[in-house]
């Protein structure tokens, strides 16, 4: 036991005396959490919309006054006034405004006439998030049009209403999961990764192999003083984060106790991973390029930015092997949910197997010689 | 029981032989050196000895153990400083010993107190605390010496421990060496490829090269081995054809080289040779611009073996560049 703790006691020594390293450990994550948070959290506002009005009458006067509510009120769109249209289209493709509507000529005596009245809606579709948005207003915007103007007393149609489960979720908190786990990652990367082969490319692990340390006290060693590091990343992140990011009581007992447990189980489950991966590499600059690709491989399809259910089924093949997968669950369950342990029961037991069977192969791997 | 008994030792990288068939002794309580130029297979041998690289053939015993089936006996009962230096530089000196008592498994009751008189012993008791980074090559060292020492093992081996220090350090560290050795009954293996080196320090030497024990013996010995008594160091004004010939044929002359044309003249009777080459000169109507005469080196004893210098093969040799920018 005392040459494991000799191992961890000197690596952590040196972690606790590299701000830079602790710095990149625990503040990339935080930066990320923010500026993605806030960067893909807001609604789409102050957009232009191009209206050609061809008909002048009174059914698009009306048109107009709900037009002014939204740019009063919801800010998703301001009218620009046109007369050519092929001056609107030609300010379309240059980016000048977002969108053009196009009232015909005959709209209201269509309306009227209750004979297929129409308005185009005429996008620049290389924006998916501004058409949505778009297409989503005007389609709200419709729909009220239709509306009778004296409403029935007792309605007659069917009606949906919406009951929310939990308090409205800002995409900072959403992706708060994401966050903590990646920080896990970025610690067990550079702790167990690139400082394990830079200490052996100078030759710092021949001073350990002489000594009468057994295999399996330095991979344990090695695997425990990683996992120090990526749960002191995983409990700052999961403090400040949930700060940040406004999620109720955050420091209740409970959830913390339960966070805590999952902030250890995901740290060995990433840090065997990487020692995996390491325990054959001596070059330096293997870790340091498989870096970014492993990021995006793990991070991108666990689910942290995006429902898994929107991914094709390649990448939902990686989503079910990616321990990054079942943390975020997890993760997002206590932070967003505030359940308990049976909620993320199954989170819990892959992240335990898969440490088991890469610490397993780790250690069948690991050469006690040079 | 000899300290390290190597019989027919080998070591094959994917078809190449590092190590040849090694066979020699190293008894208790002496120094021993291995002595060749870079490549020779010095640290190779070294590594199977403290069991950091299996053999491919042949066997050897530390202290009597064998290194291939009983590494961790062997590990018990050898310090090692590997060519590297293997400090953690962010760590102060104590922290760094500490860590490796705790590896050796120094009782806790007992750790400071060896700790202590390690770094008395090595004079860094003033820097004890200071961060490795912080000390100078020659102190490193010194420490990575203490830490070998932590858990007073039998036999030290030490893989080229001057490599990259400075003159004063060198001797700093050789005069360290033989105290330690004679305080704590040490016996020592050492490797290097500097000569001054070997005839200091070692008793015995065994001369490397391509992984072949080309000759071993005491340093007195080795020099007495090879026909010459003196070495001329010689240069000419000007140098006349056939003078090569000329030079070889003066009296009590065994051999002559020639290089970077200095001519390097192995004489049985210094002295008269070296008459003789001045009144030849004269003769040949050249003058002598430099002239040393030398007692035979080790250099000459490994030229002697292997029909090469060892200061040549230090030149000549391209060093591997390590991806990691130097400590």
């Amino acid at each position: 036991m005392n040459r494991i703790m000799a191992i961890i006691q000197r690596d952590l020594l040196k972690f606790f005396r590299s701000p830079a390293l602790m710095m990149a450990s625990l503040i990339f994550p935080l930066v990320q959490l923010v500026v993605l948070g806030y960067a893909f959290g807001g609604k789409i506002k102050n957009l232009k919309v191009g209206v050609v009005n061809q008909d002048g009458g009174l059914e698009t006067v009306r048109l107009r006054e709900m037009f002014g509510a939204i740019a009063a009120n919801a800010r998703t769109f301001t009218t620009v006034g046109y007369v050519d249209p092929r001056k609107a289209l030609e300010d379309l493709r240059e980016g000048r405004i977002n969108a053009v509507l196009e009232i015909p000529p005959d709209f209201s005596r269509n309306v009227l006439e209750q004979h297929e009245p129409q308005i185009a809606l005429i996008e620049d579709n290389t924006d998916n998030f501004v058409t949505s948005a778009l297409e989503g207003v005007f389609t709200g915007l419709v729909a009220a049009y239709n509306q009778p103007r004296v409403e029935p007393r007792v309605p007659g149609g069917v009606s949906l209403r919406v009951v929310e489960l939990y308090p409205y979720v800002p995409y900072i908190q959403y992706l708060l999961a994401g966050s903590v786990v990646l920080s896990i990652f970025v610690s067990a990367m550079i702790g167990g990764g690139i400082i394990f082969i830079d200490d052996k490319a100078r030759g710092l692990h021949e001073g350990y192999l002489v000594t009468p340390i057994t295999k399996f006290e330095l991979i344990m060693g090695f695997t425990l003083s990683g996992a120090s590091k990526a749960i002191l990343a995983g409990l700052v992140l999961s403090t400040l984060g949930a700060l940040l990011a406004g999620i109720p009581n955050p420091l209740a007992l409970a959830r913390v106790a339960r966070l805590i447990v999952v902030i250890v189980v995901s740290s060995m489950a990433l840090i065997s991973m990487m020692f995996l991966m390491m325990v054959r590499i001596s070059d330096p600059l293997v870790p340091r390029a498989i870096f970014g690709v492993l990021n995006t491989l793990l991070f991108f399809p666990s689910g942290a930015v995006y429902p898994i259910n929107a991914f094709p089924p390649w990448m939902k093949a990686i989503t079910v092997i990616d321990p990054f997968t079942y943390a975020v669950h997890a993760f997002k369950s206590l932070f967003l949910k505030n359940t308990g342990f049976i909620a993320i029961s199954g989170d819990l037991i892959f992240l335990t197997v898969f440490t088991v069977i890469m610490m397993t192969f780790a250690t069948l791997l690991f050469r006690r010689t040079l | 029981m000899a300290a390290v008994e190597v019989e027919k030792l080998t070591k094959r990288f994917n078809g190449f032989t590092a190590v040849d068939s090694l066979t020699f002794r190293v008894e208790e309580g002496e120094i021993f050196g291995l002595l060749g130029p870079n490549g020779a297979g010095k640290s190779t041998l070294i590594r199977m000895l403290t069991t950091l690289l299996p053999p491919t053939e042949g066997t050897a015993l530390v202290n009597g153990y064998d290194v291939f089936r009983q590494q961790n006996e062997v590990r018990n009962c050898i310090g090692v400083i590997p060519q590297a230096m293997t400090s953690d530089l962010d760590l102060s000196a104590e922290e760094n010993l500490n860590i490796f008592a705790k590896l050796y498994g120094v009782p806790r009751n007992r750790r400071a107190q060896v700790i202590r008189e390690l770094l008395q012993a090595v004079e860094l008791e003033k820097w004890a605390n200071h961060p490795v980074k912080h000390l100078s090559g020659g102190m490193r060292r010194r420490l990575e010496i203490a830490r070998g020492l932590v858990h007073e093992p039998k036999i030290f081996f030490l893989d080229e421990p001057t490599t990259g220090l400075d003159p004063t350090s060198r001797i700093a560290v050789w005069e360290m060496l033989v105290r330690i050795k004679k305080q704590r009954e040490l016996t020592i293996l050492l490797t290097t490829h500097y000569m001054d080196e070997a005839d200091r320090l070692c008793d015995r030497i065994a001369i490397v090269d391509h992984g072949k024990l080309v000759a071993i013996d005491s340093p007195m010995k080795l020099k007495a081995s090879i026909p010459a008594a003196s070495f001329l160091e010689v240069s000419f004004s000007a140098i006349p054809t056939g003078w090569l010939e000329t030079l070889k044929s003066l009296p009590e002359v065994a051999s002559v080289t020639v290089h970077d044309h200095i001519f390097r003249i192995a004489s049985h009777n210094g002295p008269r040779t070296t008459i003789e080459l001045v009144e030849a000169a004269r003769r040949a109507g050249i003058e002598v611009s430099s002239l040393s005469v030398q007692s035979t080196t080790l250099d000459d004893v490994f030229m002697h073996y292997t029909g090469r210098q060892l200061r040549d093969e230090l030149q000549e040799k391209t060093y591997e560049t390590s991806l990691m920018p130097p400590r």
